[in-house]
């Protein structure tokens, strides 16, 4: 059972990195619940998640987003390492608002990053994930909150 | 602050470091901050890269992330403190959980900024450490 605050610490910790780092705030859009294989885009951050919940927990984005926010953020490097940088401080930032909240109840691994069409994300079979659109500007990305 | 140097127009000047395993935030740092009176004399990815660095360049003053593979952060900074203990550091993190700070301050940090952060809270962040 994922209980309310803890989705919303996570939230948080997302949309904060669009809010100071693009100054720029980003909406939620209606979570619902994961249906078949991992939804992903083409940069994920993730970090994995143990002690009192198990799991993952997961952003998102398709390069037209991360690619927008590198400009919001003055940054001129647009390759492929850049992008990667960018998801992991987003997963950096979700992570440490994690620590912050919830203290030693949670052991909270280091993020990484993922990327490519297909990348193999580390969910138990039956696991329940919720995905919560991350709306920014004309973009879409996806946090992904997978815990038992 | 004790160990700025006196540059040729005789004003303070400060030599810069940034540590941070992301490439994006190293830039981030390195074009937000707005002080003449610094002068990066390099990046490092880990704490081992910066404590080879710091042999090298001597800095007075360091922004350290603290979630880097090799060695983090929070070990950097007393290795840097120990070998000289007048220099200024901030911490530049998204560990944002008082635990890190306390021990980050403990082992010798003099600042923490929590990233995100906007060009503004950089700067108000490093003048605070350069008083």
């Amino acid at each position: 059972m994922l209980y309310e605050q803890e989705l919303k610490t996570f939230v948080e910790g997302t949309t904060n990195f669009f809010e100071v780092a693009a100054q720029q705030p980003a909406s939620i859009g209606s979570p619902y619940l994961m249906e078949g294989a991992p939804a992903v885009h083409e940069y994920t951050g993730v970090i994995k998640i143990s002690g009192k919940r198990e799991g993952v927990v997961y952003f998102t984005a398709p390069k037209a987003m991360l690619t927008v926010l590198l400009m919001k953020m003055q940054e001129n490097d647009f390759s492929h390492e850049t992008m990667r940088d960018l998801v992991g401080e987003v997963a950096n930032t979700i992570s440490g608002n994690a620590r912050r909240d919830f203290g030693r109840d949670f052991v909270i691994s280091v993020p990484s990053v993922l990327s490519g069409e297909k990348p193999e994300i580390p969910q138990r079979p039956g696991q329940r994930s919720f995905i919560i659109p991350i709306n920014w500007r004309s973009h879409s990305a996806k946090l992904v909150v997978s815990l038992t | 602050m004790s160990n700025g140097r006196m540059n040729g127009n005789g004003k303070r000047s400060f030599k810069l470091m940034i540590v941070d395993d992301s490439n994006l935030m190293r830039r981030r740092i390195e074009r937000s901050q707005q002080f003449e009176e610094l002068q990066l004399v390099g990046t490092a990815a880990d704490g081992v890269e910066a404590l080879e660095l710091f042999r090298r360049t001597d800095p007075d003053v360091v922004t350290m992330d603290i979630t880097m593979p090799h060695m983090d952060g929070i070990e950097c900074i007393a290795r840097l403190v120990a070998m000289k203990p007048a220099i200024r550091i901030l911490v530049v993190s998204a560990l944002a959980d008082k635990a890190t700070a306390v021990e980050a301050m403990e082992r010798g940090a003099n600042g923490f900024l929590n990233k995100p952060f906007t060009d503004r809270q950089l700067n108000e962040a490093i003048a605070e450490l350069m008083r």
